[in-house]
């Protein structure tokens, strides 16, 4: 029996919620401004509290187990971080209260620029968009804003290589820019000579993911930044992938002129079933001037007795304002407690552990799947999700069956260079044990895609719920419910 | 601490993968740049790390103390307990994007009720899964009527008393589509002229006409005719609206309106210095296929059972790449819980008490407040849980003594509207009753004697 849907077990006249009666005169609301009936659910508190229970057991979770979801970091969140965001001294301030009010906050905001400039060797950070994409938009816009301040309008174009997730094209055609495709060699790198050919003085910038993802560290880096500084482009860094370089490069240092930071995922916020995420964005010395607006400063140096005054600092030629307020605040105090607790030497340990991790479970899977592009992995790896001996197996067949072994399956389908790909990226969070159990299960699958090709297709059989649907789902367009009528 | 690897098990699976040290795995970084000194403080333990943040938290007055009469945006209502408690529960803020339907129906089921219920609140026919906050969905807006019109028309017309702050951000997000025509009307009258004036700007190169409802000020207008004549040239209309306010107000929908997107952090979301917030979209379904971001439909298992996935997806950025009409990438899933919980819980009754105890409050205040030697209210009704307050005195002066009380005064609007001299924005709610609403007007009598 599926859950019923809370207007489903609506009772008219019941309530969940009392609120105290106005203790005011009443003012009356104008008739022509009335609404017409609400038609809102009515049910008890017991109800709501049962109903999303009984939802949230639906769902997996990293509450209860591997999440090896390739370039989303799908890693352990810690508690004390939630304790922390609903610190009522956090929680319960108001966006426009007066800067004296609001010391705490903006120190705090202020230390975490600090912090991720440090970790990341770069000039300056705006802590303001709300999610990885919403970054890479800033990106965007900053390389607009850079070229237009040197009256160089001819730079229409942003690379993008093949291996690149949906948001590098998409945010590149948002900030007016279009979309060049940069193919990669036989080793998962930008094919060099390629870059060379497209490269020419129309380019505004090239967006690159570092570790790719195929988890592979370009191996021409510091060539690839040079031919597109030579140009005259910038290089934009997707930071989804930072998990594997926290302590280990500054992607500053190398040559990037800017790079997001995915908060959610890098520093262990949680991903709340789709968001709040956090994409704070790091540039260069040359663009620290772009910035959105505002940021953070401090306003009255402090000395030994007083605390500098912090307040909101306007760049000179911001690119503008991305979301109402500062960010999403109640992240950043998350992720602030995460790197205070680890420090530099918890930070290099995390990538680390999290690259022994893929390379480890690479290895245990030994012959059971093709490896396509087969080196020194960082964080993740791809694997193919099919084989030529057992026909009418998909890389969707593997993903589903996983299920039935208690375990989420990993990205699939992409990157789309990789023929139905298997994207795993098991992150610093699983122990030796977990690895190795996974590797198990993903073996036994392997053979049962020789033997028994209907477990596979007929998969998952043990989940709440069989395979659904989704044509039915887009041509019948049933996007909301209503209180059934009454009998 | 979050990493289980002790320095055995470290050790063995480097054996198993034939290297000496970890620092081996890293060799494609070029060495000159490998292994950077950071400087960070020490990492700390739980005990002390929370003791550390705790400082930041207890430098700020928060509205646990102080009594809250700022808006202009972000609203101090009560949030039900219920809420947080199936907030905390790791099933839910744990979880990815629901990719996989079969082991994701909690999050698919929630935001299904979401959409439903942001349809029932704006009487409009879809709703997508949230976006970023209200801000971000107003600029979405655009694109979306933009790309509805496939961009063959250019003007863009919005309200001079929309939000500043969303004024900017549609403002960005605009910036790298050469072909809009982003026009802000009435911007060189005063502040307070009504918004039904932007009719004077429609023509047929216009895509889309934006209002805000209750507006910046606070006040509230039957957008109806508005709606009606943007129609007649073609055109469509969005509505920002405040959530609250639609438990009791004409809604979009009923006055016709195309769009309407709104801030969800009323909805049981904490202030938090501004986010994480919720926004949302509701659009009639014609637009459907326009909309920016996930939506969720209802579909059925190889059994027949019911079950949701998400759908469309063919709209969205990992599909169609640069193609895509926006390149967002995530919802705020865990605030559409929080949104959806506050709003069954309250349902019908609560959400209407709730919406009526804020147009009462504010009332009451607005007529204690206009008793007051010098004070004068500049909201002209009908309004709903805001005024425009001119003061005898600057506002950060006033402010000043009412934070000696234990009150956050109101939004100073002389930063955004320089003609609005010693005007303060004060927002009401349920948490403001008869008793504060008294003590806020003691303290602006005694703040312009003193």
């Amino acid at each position: 029996m599926a859950e019923p849907t809370i207007y489903e077990i609506s009772s008219s006249g019941r309530t969940g919620f009392q609120f105290h009666k106005p203790d005011v005169p009443c003012a009356e609301i104008p008739a022509e401004l009335k609404r017409d009936e609400l038609p809102f659910p009515e049910v008890s508190e017991v109800d709501v509290i049962r109903h999303f229970t009984r939802l949230s057991q639906l769902n997996y979770a990293i509450d209860l187990g591997i999440y090896p979801l390739g370039s989303c970091t799908m890693k352990y969140n810690p508690r004390i971080n939630e304790e922390m965001a609903r610190l009522p001294g956090f929680a319960m301030t108001h966006p426009l209260q007066p800067l004296d009010t609001i010391q705490g906050n903006l120190a705090l905001i202020y230390q975490l620029q600090e912090w991720l400039k440090e970790i990341s060797g770069f000039a300056g950070v705006t802590l303001q968009p709300a999610a990885g994409a919403q970054g890479e938009f800033v990106g965007g816009l900053i390389m607009r804003a850079y070229h237009r301040s040197h009256n160089d309008l001819k730079r229409t174009k942003i690379l993008v290589p093949d291996s690149a997730h949906g948001t590098n094209p998409a945010t590149s055609s948002m900030s007016g820019f279009e979309v060049v495709n940069v193919p990669s060699d036989s080793r998962g790198n930008i094919d060099l000579e390629k870059l060379k050919a497209i490269c020419d003085d129309c380019v505004a910038g090239l967006m690159l993911t570092n570790p790719n993802t195929l988890g592979l560290f370009e191996e021409h880096l510091q060539e690839v930044i040079d031919i597109i500084h030579q140009k005259g482009g910038l290089v934009y860094g997707d930071g989804a992938n930072f998990n594997a370089l926290l302590g280990v490069i500054k992607p500053g240092e190398v040559g990037f002129d800017i790079m997001h930071f995915n908060l959610h995922k890098t520093f262990s916020t949680p991903h709340g079933g789709g968001g709040p995420g956090s994409g704070p964005v790091a540039v260069s010395k040359k663009l620290v001037d772009f910035l959105p607006a505002p940021i953070v400063g401090i306003i009255e140096e402090g000395n030994d007795e007083t605390p500098p005054l912090y307040g909101f600092i306007t760049p000179e030629t911001s690119i503008g304002r991305m979301k109402a307020f500062y960010g999403n605040f109640g992240i950043l105090v998350r992720a602030f407690t995460y790197i205070a607790m680890h420090g530099a030497t918890g930070l290099r340990k995390i990538a680390e552990n999290a690259v022994l991790n893929a390379n480890y479970l690479k290895m245990l899977l030994g012959n059971a799947y093709n490896i396509p592009y087969n080196r020194k992995c960082m964080h993740e790896f791809v694997a193919e999700g099919f084989w030529n001996d057992a026909p009418g197996i998909h890389a969707l067949d593997v993903a589903k069956r996983m299920m039935d072994y208690g375990v989420h399956p990993p990205t699939n389908y992409f990157p789309l260079i990789v023929k139905e790909a298997l994207m795993i990226e098991p992150t610093e969070t699983e122990s030796k044990q977990e690895i190795e159990h996974f590797a198990e299960i993903l073996k036994t699958i392997a053979q049962e895609a020789h033997h028994s090709p209907d477990l596979l297709h007929t998969a998952p059989h043990h989940t709440p719920i069989g395979r659904l649907d989704e044509v039915k789902a887009a041509k019948d367009l049933v996007l909301c419910c209503w209180i059934p009528p009454e009998e | 601490m979050f990493t289980p690897h002790t320095d055995a098990e470290r050790n063995a699976m480097l054996t198993a993968l034939g290297l000496h040290s970890i620092e081996e795995l890293f060799s494609d970084v070029p060495e000159k740049y490998r292994f950077p000194e950071l400087k960070l403080p020490d990492g700390m333990s739980e005990m002390f790390a929370r003791e550390y943040v705790e400082g930041f938290a207890d430098a700020n007055a928060s509205t646990k103390e102080f009594v809250c009469f700022l808006g202009a945006g972000a609203y101090d209502h009560y949030i039900p307990a219920a809420v947080d408690s199936i907030l905390r529960r790791g099933e839910f803020f744990t979880a990815y994007t629901p990719y996989q339907p079969e082991i994701s129906q909690g999050t698919l089921q929630t935001i299904f009720e979401f959409q439903s219920l942001i349809c029932n609140l704006t009487s409009l026919e879809v709703s997508n899964a949230s976006h970023y906050d209200g801000a971000t969905a107003a600029a979405e807006a655009c694109i979306t009527a933009y790309s509805y019109f496939h961009e063959k028309r250019k003007r863009i017309i919005l309200s001079h008393s929309i939000h500043p702050q969303y004024r900017e951000v549609i403002k960005t997000y605009l910036c790298g589509i050469d072909g809009i025509e982003l026009v802000i009307a009435d911007q060189d009258d005063h502040a307070l002229s009504d918004p039904r004036n932007v009719s004077k700007f429609i023509n047929d190169d216009t895509a889309l006409v934006m209002v805000q409802y209750p507006d910046f000020f606070g006040r509230i207008y039957d957008f109806s005719d508005l709606i009606q004549e943007a129609h007649q040239h073609g055109a469509l209309v969005c509505m920002i609206v405040n959530p609250i306010a639609l438990g009791i107000l004409k809604t979009p929908g009923q006055m016709g309106a195309d769009i309407a997107v709104g801030e969800g952090q009323p909805l049981g979301i904490p202030l938090s210095f501004g986010g994480p917030y919720l926004g949302f979209i509701a659009a009639r379904k014609e637009l459907v296929r326009k909309l920016s971001g996930r939506l969720v439909g209802e579909t059925v298992d190889e059994n027949g059972k019911r079950g949701y996935v998400l759908t469309l997806t063919a709209r969205e950025q990992h599909i169609r790449r640069e193609k895509a009409t926006s390149n967002i990438c995530s919802n705020e899933g865990l605030l559409a819980l929080a949104a959806t919980v506050y709003m069954t819980l309250l349902g019908k009754t609560g959400m209407q008490q709730v919406s009526d105890l804020c147009y009462q409050n504010a009332h009451y205040a607005a007529s204690k407040i206009s008793e007051l030697r010098g004070f004068q209210v500049l909201t002209s009704q009908p309004f709903y849980h805001e005024i425009v307050v001119q003061c005898p005195l600057p506002v950060d002066h006033i402010n000043h003594h009412l934070l000696e009380e234990g009150i956050l005064g109101g939004y100073a609007l002389e930063k955004v509207y320089p003609e609005m001299k010693h005007c303060m924005l004060l927002a009401f709610t349920e948490k403001t009753n008869k008793e504060v609403i008294d003590v806020l007007c003691e303290v602006l009598k005694e703040s312009n004697h003193g």
